[in-house]
């Protein structure tokens, strides 16, 4: 069977989740992968609930239903917890990647999640400290490619700079590839 | 009009394309006639009125002089009766010629 | 030679057209081919095509300029969706009756009412009588690859027939995924300069187009349309074998997944024929027989070459992602089981309706469709001949 890593991101408009996940699908390329990224379409505006999904496998990708069993969850926003069900679906060894100042053993307990490991990273601090506003999807991705072996963060570095300098000035790219190093040294384990 | 054999769909433009420029002449309209223009000789005084208005360009003209009417195309819709400004020319009812 | 990007299915079709270059492109925006021609403009507007871009005030301009503008002698592109087409209508046929290579990218979607923008093949299947050729995409790389072809098979030697590329709205057409890109150069050395047979505006050779056509010759230039249809199939395989050498992907009117010595078969059409293919293997690994055919071109339709890939099947599900209301099955089911009827032996067809709307077809929906022909074969009897598949009771 064809081995496929699904991600599922649970973010608020506005805070770059979507261009998170087709920064991820990039990066997953460059190391040599199959990928899909896309969002799940319901009303987009700033700061409602939203999804977005990735696939990625070493092999051609013919799927093309939702992704229903992601192994990565990552957590953009973790207001979000009392609001969507982030563990829905999720296999015996899911990984969480959540954004917020606590240790994962407090969001778990805090969100009784019961399975897979749990990952914390203060994105939102290390885009306020690098980039002076609160979005945490670059330095997420910094995260990502330190607990799972999906993104190298060389990968990573190389495809945010690309994916940026279309639109944001080189100084707010940098800062961004700034925070990027820092969630990927911050990121906390159980 | 004589019944012409019609062409079958391997012989003609596809379509509908008509590839021949000026083709209507191919086509007499001289029988749509119901009332026919007479010209009177005497009084016409070439100002080439009629040929001017003439839907059909079935006025005959040479050497800048009216020669009369081209009967295989003119339909009989009698303008160049109505602009005529000579009076020279009538419309006759074809069944009384 | 190429390379490989990661891009949605939209900007994988406009950058198609920027490689393409027509000399014109009339459209009006709507959802969800609206990023298509936005990706597009951008193009023209930085200089990186030469084409013409005319922005109307509704699709029923946009067609018609596309019209006027393949009459005149350019090579013609545009693209849209669900009502969109729909309000294409009237000009679809004009096109097609007049003999106008248009190459149109169709990102399907569910028509209106309720309001829904999200993907089916109502559209574009609603168009299927229209004198048009058509074909289905996969995926972003398929849309793209069959955008260029589109080109040289409408423009093909006693062709000259519009084209439609299908490509599933949303599900592909904002999915990012990888894309194997050719040359621009590429692109331009395969398609060549358009030289068009009758342009409008050769001064030297007038000739009039749309004339009045009634009794005496109407029925005869239909029957030139049908003959110009038939063509079509050697011009979608010379132009596969041409793509094939420069690309090394492989075109043909459909593509068979392990269905040579498959006893159950299903055909899909779009997005959910490699959701069906990914089934297919993991059922295959547990000793199912059972094989998958995506259908690629649906006009013209090829019922003899359906003939030969399906008629050893004991049965057969037909896939369709549009309804066709009071008719005996969707409209690829009804056509299917017509170019199966004269088989002296056939599978047993059954047709499932799903996913209209962007109603998500799972991985379970499809084990439940062979599922239900393991037990046609079991029985020999046929439960349901139709079942909307995926929607609540």
């Amino acid at each position: 069977m064809q081995k496929i890593t699904e991600v599922r991101w649970h973010g608020r408009g506005g805070q770059g989740t979507v261009t998170a996940a087709k920064i991820f699908a990039e990066t997953a390329m460059s190391g040599g992968n199959h990928v899909q990224a896309f969002p799940e379409y319901g009303p987009e505006r700033m700061g409602a609930p939203l999804r977005a999904y990735n696939r990625v496998s070493a092999t051609p990708l013919s799927l093309h239903c939702q992704v229903t069993n992601p192994k990565i969850v990552v957590v953009v926003d973790n207001t979000l917890f009392g609001t969507v069900d982030v563990t829905e679906g999720t296999p015996e060894d899911a990984i969480y990647v959540i954004n917020t100042p606590d240790d994962p053993k407090t969001v778990r307990e805090k969100n009784r999640i019961t399975n897979g490991s749990v990952y914390t990273v203060d994105a939102t601090r290390i885009s306020l400290e690098t980039l002076g506003r609160p979005i945490p999807n670059t330095p997420m991705l910094g995260a990502l490619a330190k607990v799972t072996d999906v993104i190298s963060k060389e990968n990573l570095i190389a495809d945010t700079k690309t994916n940026l300098s279309k639109k944001l000035s080189e100084d707010v790219v940098q800062k961004n590839l700034e925070a990027i190093n820092r969630a990927y040294e911050e990121v906390k384990s159980e | 009009m004589s019944a012409k054999k019609l062409k079958g769909w391997k012989e003609i433009p596809i379509g509908g394309m008509i590839l021949e420029a000026g083709n209507s002449a191919e086509y007499e309209t001289g029988g749509w006639r119901t009332f026919r223009p007479v010209m009177d000789m005497e009084a016409c005084k070439n100002c080439l009125f009629c040929w001017i208005f003439c839907p059909d360009s079935a006025i005959i003209v040479e050497n800048e002089k009216i020669k009369g009417i081209d009967l295989k195309y003119c339909k009989g819709c009698g303008i160049c009766a109505e602009e005529c400004p000579a009076g020279a020319i009538k419309m006759v009812e074809e069944a009384k010629l | 030679m190429g390379k490989i990007v990661a891009m949605t299915g939209n900007i994988a079709v406009a950058n198609a057209m920027r490689q393409i270059n027509p000399d014109v492109c009339a459209a009006y925006p709507i959802t969800p081919s609206t990023e298509v021609m936005q990706q597009f403009s951008n193009f023209v507007a930085d200089g990186k095509v030469d084409t013409e871009l005319v922005t109307v005030e509704s699709e029923h301009s946009a067609m018609s300029a596309c019209i006027g503008s393949s009459a005149a002698g350019g090579r013609v592109m545009t693209a849209t969706s669900a009502n969109g087409l729909a309000l294409m209508w009237e000009m679809l046929y004009i096109a097609s009756g007049n003999r106008l290579p248009i190459a149109m990218m169709v990102i399907n979607r569910a028509l209106s009412a309720p309001i829904n923008i999200h993907g089916d093949h109502s559209d574009e299947m609603g168009a299927r009588d229209a004198g048009w050729i058509q074909m289905y995409s996969e995926n972003g790389q398929e849309a793209y690859d069959n955008l260029i072809q589109a080109i040289l098979i409408g423009e093909s030697e006693g062709v000259l027939l519009p084209v439609m590329v299908g490509m599933d709205g949303f599900i592909i057409s904002h999915s990012i995924e990888n894309l194997s890109m050719l040359d621009d150069q590429q692109v331009k050395d395969f398609l060549g300069e358009y030289k068009p047979l009758h342009p409008l505006l050769n001064v030297n050779k007038p000739l009039t187009m749309g004339p009045l056509d009634l009794q005496d010759y109407y029925s005869e230039h239909k029957r030139q349309q049908t003959e110009a249809m038939e063509l079509v199939k050697p011009a979608i395989l010379k132009v596969a074998k041409d793509f094939a050498a420069l690309s090394g992907r492989t075109y043909g009117f459909f593509e068979t997944h392990r269905l040579d010595d498959a006893e159950m078969g299903i055909i899909a059409l779009g997005s959910a024929a490699g959701t069906a293919r990914h089934v297919v293997d993991g059922l295959r690994e547990k000793g199912i027989k059972v094989g998958m055919l995506k259908l690629r071109v649906f006009r013209p339709f090829p019922s003899e070459e359906l003939q030969q890939a399906l008629g050893h099947l004991k049965s057969l599900a037909v896939m369709d992602r549009s309804e066709s209301f009071g008719a005996a099955g969707g409209p690829v089911f009804s056509e299917v089981r017509s170019a199966l009827y004269d088989l002296p032996t056939r599978p047993k067809t059954i047709n499932y309706i799903y996913g209209l709307g962007g109603r998500d077809l799972g991985i379970a929906n499809i084990e439940q469709v062979v599922a239900d022909l393991q037990e046609i074969n079991q029985t020999g009897k046929i439960k349901n001949l139709i079942t909307h598949l995926t929607v609540r009771e």
